[in-house]
């Protein structure tokens, strides 16, 4: 049968080697154009389950379904190119490449989608970093590499956005405005999102706040913009 | 074309951005390569400059007919003139004559003469004949006129129409310079006159060294020489002149290779700089290659970017040192000759040719290295999960696979095994892998041992000191040994082949020494100016030298080349008295000696060099047969004896038995031991006052032993440079490597000044690392090297040479260059850190990566 969510979690069930479980039996269907923020403790597994819907690791039960394709069925080369296609990231590190000028590392994803690059500068133009093109990452401030990773992760059009506490390297000034361009951005690419992050005033910026414990992901009640 | 842009853009980020790591890298390739593709050069050029002119002495000749002693008599020329197959027959009369005052302690002062028959030799070796003055179209016959070749000429100072006098044995001849040998190569010192005129003057009346034969056309080769051998005696030899070729390639085979090999191991060397760079890039750029496989790359494409950035460096380095290797090569060539020490090719002056085809396996060989030496971090990097590989100190697990000793463990045994097989086509090749094995075995244990190490000496200082820096240097070393290793891994090959050389040319230095020492007993060594004269000294010059005043006692001593394999080079045959109930007296002896009452009394006794027994199978007790006499006589190897003089074999015989069988009482040196009352110098003035005294030669033991140890110290020159090539490229790489880490560790050092550390008290930390570090591989180093220096000393030059040594540590050379190499490491490190720390604190911090 084929799912037309963006994202669909059945059942899914994460041990690792320690024999520490961090996932149980987690279920929960993210529509297309949606963007929820995931709260929790540490250590409950939000990151794990980032990953395992980046297809950066692999569930020990259940299945992820992202646009209709079951993640499972792929192999490293098939998820990378999912991955490629479908997703964009933003760490809390940022993660940009050091000795790529702003400009080469947004075209990054359009390079490996064999995109037309020049949609690059217009996501550096959107993210108020014009004229900046040239310059390298370490001239940059904290919150305009996040400017930068937001732009990247958003250059090729994804379904997509994984967010893994993109404000926690931040002043709350900076995290408020990063937040923002981050909403406003997923919105106008008509992108799906997940923010996970420990701040209220983060998540409260997503359409629906959920909450991972070890009874899997619930609705935070009050916590929903939509 | 998108995937050519994202490499160009990965590709030259990095090297933007580490341009010192890069450099070092394509130095280390360049290096290694150009040493490799420079000595392959010169021996190629050598070798072949060294055939054409031994060709052209050959001319159009099909067979050589020889005898295995230098002459034969003539009588053997009309019956191969007039044989059935033969078309032309050319006699040829060999003299090695010296030039009055041309004495040079080293260099050859001899001429080659060559007596031909200028009739035959018109159609056989045309090469070899004279272009006489316009005026005077019959000197090529005239019995005063002597051809020189123009290096001859050059070397002598003299042309045409000046007299030149040439010694042989006690007597001295003056010939007419009549002209020319336009065809001769360049720098080939050789002469040519009349045959008949040559017998007569040099006192070779009725003899010849060889007869050049051309066959009739259509006659079989193979069937030919198959009768031609069967009916003549067994002391001829017909030798295809092509065959020629093999045994010059023979004569300098193992010298070539074991210089080659040499010179290879500064690409060995080169190789591991190569994988410790690369193991360090990859791991510094790991979360970069996380991050690219999050946002999309496969990880054959992560494999592939890291494969195509090592090959551009290996093209790099491989391109710069094919240029700087023949740069090189006609350097060498045109300052050494083609000798490089060896003393194999003597009188040649080759030229370089570029050799494409070795080009393009030098090229390829780099290249090969250099992607060897990345392949396991770009294996590990491609494999590396993302999501943890994102997170900064990944590095140790990344390497958590070089801490397991099985793979180091299986390398050393298998090396031990490979030092207990045989020679390949007289090649240590299983020497050479051992040796290599060793090493990899050697730096593949390195991080384990380090793990050990350094966390017992944590433990030890933890006990002991509670220095805060002291501790945070021992800490990093003792849970991050496995990037310590690593960085060391190119020092380490290049320090350890350095104590293996240096062990080994210690030994045979001091082996040398002691063997001179031994077989020059004598006060003073007297012969005539040519080594091993045909002529020599008659018994009546014999005589009158017996008779001089002072002498206690007086060996007189025969040597001659003979063959014993027309294959092979020929073999020393020695003639001297020698001490029958104990020949150690007179020879060093190894342990193998049969005692002279188990010397049988149908045999006569020989000593063989360890040579004989190698390429002859010459063992003790063995009865063997020697082309000396007609009449059949047996032999027995009575004994072995070292000998560092002759690689293709020497043997010695009692001086009365060799006269017995051959009726030879000329001899061609004298050992004398003067009385106590006598000194060598008086000695040399009343020997010189003898009516033949202004032909005599005289050395005494240790003039020999200065001239054999500055022989074999330029023989030498070129390891040495190699050996100091393979170390300057393995602190290249330390430097490299430690300011790579430095790098690495500026958020280590900001958050360290952040808590009030100085920046000379991070100095002295770095230092203390590097120090540290560096002792330890030094430590392993030197106990790799004197592993190494076995194989090499008892495995590869015994298959090599066929000579064996006694081991010898240099101690004192070994600490200066342990300790030179210790400093050098720390104030690497330091000024490596200096780079590091100098940056921006607060920016240090919030560096990312």
């Amino acid at each position: 049968m084929k799912n037309t969510a963006t994202l669909e979690l059945r059942g899914i069930s994460k041990t690792y080697g320690n024999g520490r479980q961090v996932l149980s039996d987690l279920s929960y269907t993210l529509a297309a154009g949606e963007y929820v923020a995931i709260m929790g403790d540490s250590g409950v597994g939000k990151s794990t389950l980032l990953n395992l819907i980046a297809g950066l690791d692999a569930p020990d039960t259940g299945e992820i379904w992202v646009d209709g394709i079951a993640l499972s069925a792929n192999d490293d080369d098939a998820a990378t190119r999912l991955r490629r296609r479908h997703f964009g990231f933003i760490f809390q590190a940022f993660h940009v490449l050091p000795h790529l000028t702003l400009l080469q590392n947004v075209s990054l994803p359009l390079l490996l989608n064999h995109l037309p690059l020049d949609r690059a500068e217009t996501m550096l133009t959107a993210v108020g970093l014009k004229g900046r093109e040239q310059d390298f990452p370490r001239q940059l401030s904290g919150g305009e590499l996040q400017r930068v990773a937001i732009a990247r992760a958003l250059v090729h059009r994804p379904r997509l956005i994984l967010a893994d506490e993109p404000t926690g390297n931040l002043d709350p000034d900076t995290a408020q405005e990063i937040l923002q361009l981050m909403r406003s951005e997923i919105k106008a690419n008509g992108a799906a999102g997940i923010i996970v992050t420990h701040s209220q005033a983060a998540a409260a910026t997503a359409d629906r706040i959920l909450l991972l414990t070890k009874a899997g992901l619930q609705p935070l009640e009050g916590g929903s913009n939509a | 074309m998108n995937r050519n842009l994202l490499f160009r853009w990965l590709t030259l980020g990095e090297w933007q951005a580490h341009r010192l790591q890069i450099v070092v890298s394509i130095i280390a390739i360049m290096l290694g390569i150009a040493m490799g593709f420079s000595i392959h050069l010169i021996n190629t050029a050598a070798v072949s400059e060294f055939s054409a002119a031994v060709k052209s002495l050959s001319g159009q000749s099909d067979f050589q007919v020889r005898a295995t002693q230098p002459t034969f008599d003539e009588m053997l020329y009309p019956k191969l003139a007039q044989h059935a197959g033969v078309a032309q027959a050319s006699p040829i009369l060999e003299i090695q004559a010296a030039i009055p005052g041309k004495a040079d302690e080293i260099r050859n002062t001899t001429l080659k003469i060559l007596g031909i028959d200028m009739l035959r030799a018109i159609t056989v070796t045309p090469d070899l004949l004279g272009v006489p003055a316009e005026d005077r179209p019959f000197d090529m016959l005239m019995e005063d006129a002597i051809f020189l070749s123009p290096a001859a000429m050059e070397w002598l100072e003299v042309k045409e129409g000046d007299a030149l006098p040439l010694r042989l044995g006690t007597k001295t001849v003056t010939l007419r310079v009549a002209g020319g040998l336009v065809r001769a190569h360049a720098g080939q010192r050789i002469a040519v006159m009349d045959i008949g005129a040559a017998q007569w003057h040099f006192d070779h009346v009725g003899v010849l060294s060889r007869i050049d034969l051309k066959l009739k056309q259509g006659i079989s080769h193979e069937g030919f020489k198959a009768a031609l051998e069967r009916e003549l005696p067994n002391h001829y030899l017909v030798i295809e002149t092509a065959d020629q070729e093999k045994r010059i390639h023979n004569m300098s085979r193992a010298y070539r290779i074991n210089l080659n090999v040499l010179a290879l191991v500064a690409l060995f060397t080169g190789t591991f700089l190569v994988f410790s760079a690369q193991v360090l890039s990859t791991l510094r750029r790991r979360p970069q290659f996380a991050l690219l496989r999050v946002l999309g790359l496969t990880r054959k494409q992560i494999l592939w970017q890291i494969l195509r950035e090592s090959s551009l460096l290996g093209i790099v380095g491989s391109l710069l040192g094919l240029g700087f290797g023949y740069v090189l090569a006609a350097t060498a060539l045109r300052v050494f000759s083609g000798d490089l020490g060896g003393g194999f090719f003597p009188e040649i002056q080759p030229s370089v040719q570029f050799d494409p085809m070795a080009a393009l396996l030098f090229f390829a060989l780099g290249v090969g290295v250099t992607l060897l030496g990345s392949l396991m971090p770009a294996w590990e990097a491609a494999r590396a999960h993302p999501a943890p590989a994102l997170k900064s100190g990944s590095e140790e697990i990344a390497l958590a696979g070089l801490r397991k000793p099985w793979p180091a463990y299986s390398c050393l045994v298998l090396a031990a095994i490979l030092t207990q097989l045989p020679p390949v086509a007289e090649l240590p090749v299983f020497g050479y892998f051992s040796v290599a094995l060793l090493m990899i075995g050697g730096i593949l244990w390195m991080p384990s041992l380090a793990s050990l190490f350094f966390a017992w000496l944590f433990n030890v200082f933890n006990r002991l000191s509670s220095g805060a820096l002291a501790g945070l240097a021992l800490a990093r070393l003792a849970n991050a040994p496995q990037q310590a290793a690593i960085a060391l891994s190119g020092v380490l090959a290049s320090f350890s082949l350095m104590v293996a050389m240096a062990i080994m040319v210690a030994s045979f230095r001091i082996s040398i020494e002691d063997w001179l020492t031994h077989i020059l007993p004598a006060d003073v060594y007297v012969r005539t100016e040519v080594r091993q004269d045909a002529v020599g000294f008659s018994p009546q010059e014999q005589q009158m030298i017996a008779n001089a005043a002072g002498i206690e006692r007086i060996d007189f001593i025969h040597s001659l080349q003979i063959t014993l394999d027309p294959a092979r080079p020929t073999v020393t045959l020695i003639a001297r008295p020698i001490d029958l109930a104990d020949p150690g007296n007179t020879l060093p002896m190894t342990d193998d000696v049969l005692a002279s009452a188990e010397l049988p009394s149908d045999a006569i006794p020989i000593w063989v060099s360890e040579a004989m027994v190698d390429l002859y199978d010459y063992q003790v007790g063995k009865r063997v047969t020697l082309p000396l006499s007609d009449e059949p006589q047996d032999y027995i190897v009575a004994g072995v004896w070292r000998d560092y003089g002759r690689q293709f074999g020497a043997i010695q015989i009692q001086l009365s038995d060799y006269q017995t069988i051959t009726g030879e009482l000329r001899v061609n040196e004298a050992a004398l031991w003067l009385q106590p009352d006598m000194t060598p110098t008086r000695f040399i003035t009343l020997m010189k006052a003898l009516p033949f005294g202004e032909t005599l030669t005289f050395w005494q033991p240790n003039e020999i032993r200065a001239i054999s140890l500055k022989i074999f110290d330029r023989s030498f020159a070129v390891t040495y440079l190699l050996e100091l090539i393979a170390v300057g490229v393995g602190l290249l790489g330390v430097a490299a490597s430690f300011s790579a880490q430095a790098l690495r560790r500026i958020k280590e050092f900001g958050m360290l000044r952040h808590i009030g550390v100085t920046r000379g008290q991070i100095y002295r930390m770095l230092a203390l690392e590097g120090g540290l570090l560096a002792g330890f591989g030094i430590g392993i180093g030197f106990l790799l090297g004197s592993c190494i220096s076995l194989i090499l000393i008892f495995i590869v030059n015994p298959q090599s040479f066929h000579w064996t040594m006694q081991l010898h540590l240099p101690w004192q050379w070994l600490i200066s260059m342990a300790l030179a190499m210790l400093i050098a490491a720390a104030l690497t490190a330091l000024l490596a850190g200096r780079q590091a720390v100098s940056g921006n604190v607060v920016r240090a911090v919030k560096e990312d990566w």
